[in-house]
C-alpha cells in the first residue's frame, strides 16, 4: 500500500471525469495516477503516488542539494585528516 | 535528473559513515516510524554500519499491522451480505480479524476485491449500480488523501451505492503515545517521510518540542536513511531538540496543502484503538458529519462481536520496539509468512516480515 519509490511522469491522460490524471512509470510498470493533490507536476517530473494519487512532486534542487552535502561531508573528513 | 540510484551512491554510504563514527560518543536509541524504512534498513544492513551502540527501534509503521481486528471483523461482517461488494487494498485482505480474515471470506462466497486504490472501488460502484461497494479504508496520512478524494468525488458525482469503512490511522499522536510509554528507550526518532509529504513537520515539532527530542523526516533510500540518522545522532550529541527535515526533496514544511484542505472536509479526528498499541487519544479519523451519508457503519447496522483473542504473538511488542521480532518465541518457527501469526509477519511492510526476508 505504500510505495516507497518514486515513479516518473510519461504523459498526461486527461478525461472529463478525471481532468488531472498523469500515466507515471514506476520500474517497469505503468500506471495511473491521479495528480489532483500536485496540479503543479509535469511530464518527466517524479511523484510520490500513494493509492492512485501522487501526494509529493519530487524537487531537483533540493534532491541535488542534499547529495551535494553529503559529498562535502566527505571531502571535510579528507582535509580535517592529517596528511 | 536524480533517481532512486544516486541516493544509494556506496562513496556518500561511506562519508556518512565516518561522519557518524567521529560524532557519536555514547550510545544512542532511535526509531524508525515506517515499515517502508525498516525495509530499506534490513535490506542493506543499514543498522550494521552504524557507531557502536547506535540502536535502531521498528516501530509501528506498517499500516495493515495497526488496523483494529474489530475493523477488519467488521468488513468481513460486511462482506458476508449478497449485496455487498467488499474492497480493500491487497495486503488487508490477508490480516486476521479476531477469528478470520477477508481472502477467506471470499472463499466462503463473499465478493471481496483488492484494489490499489479506492479510485477504483467509485469506477466499481458505477459499473455495478444494482450493488453495494464498500471500501475498507486503512492506512496513514499517506493514502488518507486518496480516501478523500474517492468520497468527494462520489458526492460530486452522485455515485449512492458506494460507502467507505473507514479506520485511517494518524501517524504523529501514536508516536507521542510511544514516547509516553514507561518502557520507551527512544532518544529520538526518524519520522515517516511520506506522511511528512502530505502532513508537513508542523505536527512533530510540536511533539519534538514537548518531549524535547529530535525528531527528523526521513526518506527510503541508504542515503536518506544515513543522512536523518546523522543528522538525528549530531542534535542528541549536542543536546539540541526539535524537528528536522532530511528528505528535502519531497516533503515541504507546510506539507501538502491541497490533501489537507481536502482531508479537514472529509474527516474528523478521533481516538481509535492501535492494534497492539491500544486507544491512542486523536490516533484516527472518522467521516465528518457532512460524508455521513457514505459511511458503511452508518448505512449497515451490525452486530460488534467478541474482541482480540490471546494468542502466542508478541507483534504488540514489535510495534512498539520493545523487541526484535527474532526475539518472538514463534519467529520463523510456528509463524511464517506463509503461516502467519500476526499482521506484523502478513504484511510486506510488516517488521516481522522485513526479519523473516533478510535475517531469517
Ligand atoms: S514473529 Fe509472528 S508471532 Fe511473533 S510477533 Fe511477529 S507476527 Fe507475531
Amino acid at each position: 500500500m505504500c510505495l516507497a519509490v518514486p515513479g516518473q511522469i510519461q504523459s498526461l491522460v486527461a478525461s472529463e471525469e478525471a481532468p488531472t490524471t498523469a500515466r507515471v512509470v514506476f520500474g517497469g510498470m505503468t500506471t495511473d495516477v491521479s495528480l489532483a493533490f500536485t496540479p503543479e507536476a509535469n511530464v518527466g517530473d517524479y511523484v510520490i503516488v500513494h493509492a492512485g494519487c501522487a501526494i509529493a512532486l519530487l524537487d531537483e534542487a533540493e534532491a541535488l542539494e542534499t547529495l551535494e552535502a553529503f559529498r562535502a561531508l566527505g571531502e571535510g573528513m579528507a582535509s580535517a585528516e592529517p596528511s | 535528473m536524480t533517481t532512486p540510484r544516486d541516493f544509494r551512491q556506496p562513496a556518500l554510504v561511506l562519508n556518512l559513515r565516518e561522519a557518524m563514527a567521529q560524532r557519536v560518543t555514547r550510545p544512542w536509541t532511535l526509531m524508525e516510524v515506517c515499515g517502508g524504512q525498516t525495509h530499506s534498513i534490513l535490506r542493506y544492513g543499514l543498522d550494521r554500519l552504524l557507531p557502536e551502540g547506535v540502536e535502531l527501534l521498528h516501530g509501528p509503521g506498517c499500516p495493515v499491522c495497526v488496523t483494529p481486528s474489530e475493523g477488519i471483523d467488521r468488513a468481513i461482517a460486511l462482506a458476508l451480505e449478497p449485496q455487498i461488494i467488499m474492497t480493500s487494498f491487497g495486503d488487508m485482505l490477508r490480516v486476521r480479524g479476531s477469528t478470520t480474515d477477508l481472502l477467506s471470506t471470499r472463499a466462503e462466497g463473499g465478493d471481496v476485491r483488492a484494489l490499489l486504490s479506492p479510485l477504483e472501488a467509485l469506477r466499481i460502484a458505477e459499473e455495478h449500480p444494482q450493488k453495494e461497494v464498500v471500501f475498507f479504508a486503512v492506512g496513514f496520512e499517506t493514502t488518507a488523501p486518496s480516501t478523500a478524494m474517492a468520497v468527494s468525488e462520489a458526492k460530486r458525482r452522485k455515485i449512492h451505492n458506494f460507502s467507505l469503512l473507514v479506520r485511517h490511522v494518524r501517524v504523529a499522536p501514536a508516536m507521542e503515545a510511544l514516547i509516553l510509554d514507561p518502557r520507551s528507550r527512544i532518544d529520538g526518532f526518524l519520522a515517516a517521510g511520506h506522511v511528512a509529504t502530505v502532513m508537513g513537520t508542523r505536527e512533530i515539532n510540536d511533539i519534538a518540542h514537548r518531549h524535547q527530542i529530535p525528531i527528523v523526516v526521513t526518506g527510503f533510500e541508504p542515503i536518506d536513511l544515513l543522512g536523518g540518522i546523522y543528522q538525528c545522532l549530531s542534535h542528541l550529541e549536542e543536546g539540541r531538540y526539535g524537528a528536522m527535515n532530511a528528505y528535502r526533496r519531497a516533503v515541504k514544511e507546510e506539507g501538502n496543502l491541497p490533501a489537507q484542505t481536502l482531508m479537514k472536509a472529509v474527516f474528523d479526528v478521533i481516538d481509535l484503538p492501535w492494534r497492539g498499541l491500544g486507544m491512542i487519544p486523536n490516533g484516527g479519523y472518522c467521516l465528518s458529519p457532512a460524508f455521513r451519508d457514505y459511511d458503511a457503519e452508518v448505512r449497515f447496522s451490525w452486530d460488534p462481536q467478541q474482541p482480540d483473542l490471546q494468542s502466542a504473538c508478541r507483534s504488540g511488542d514489535v510495534l512498539r520496539g520493545i523487541i526484535k521480532p527474532d526475539l518472538c518465541p514463534a519467529f520463523g518457527t510456528s509463524c511464517t509468512p506463509e503461516h502467519p501469526l500476526g499482521a506484523t509477519m502478513v504484511s510486506g511492510e510488516g517488521a516481522c516480515a522485513a526479519y523473516f526476508h533478510y535475517r531469517g
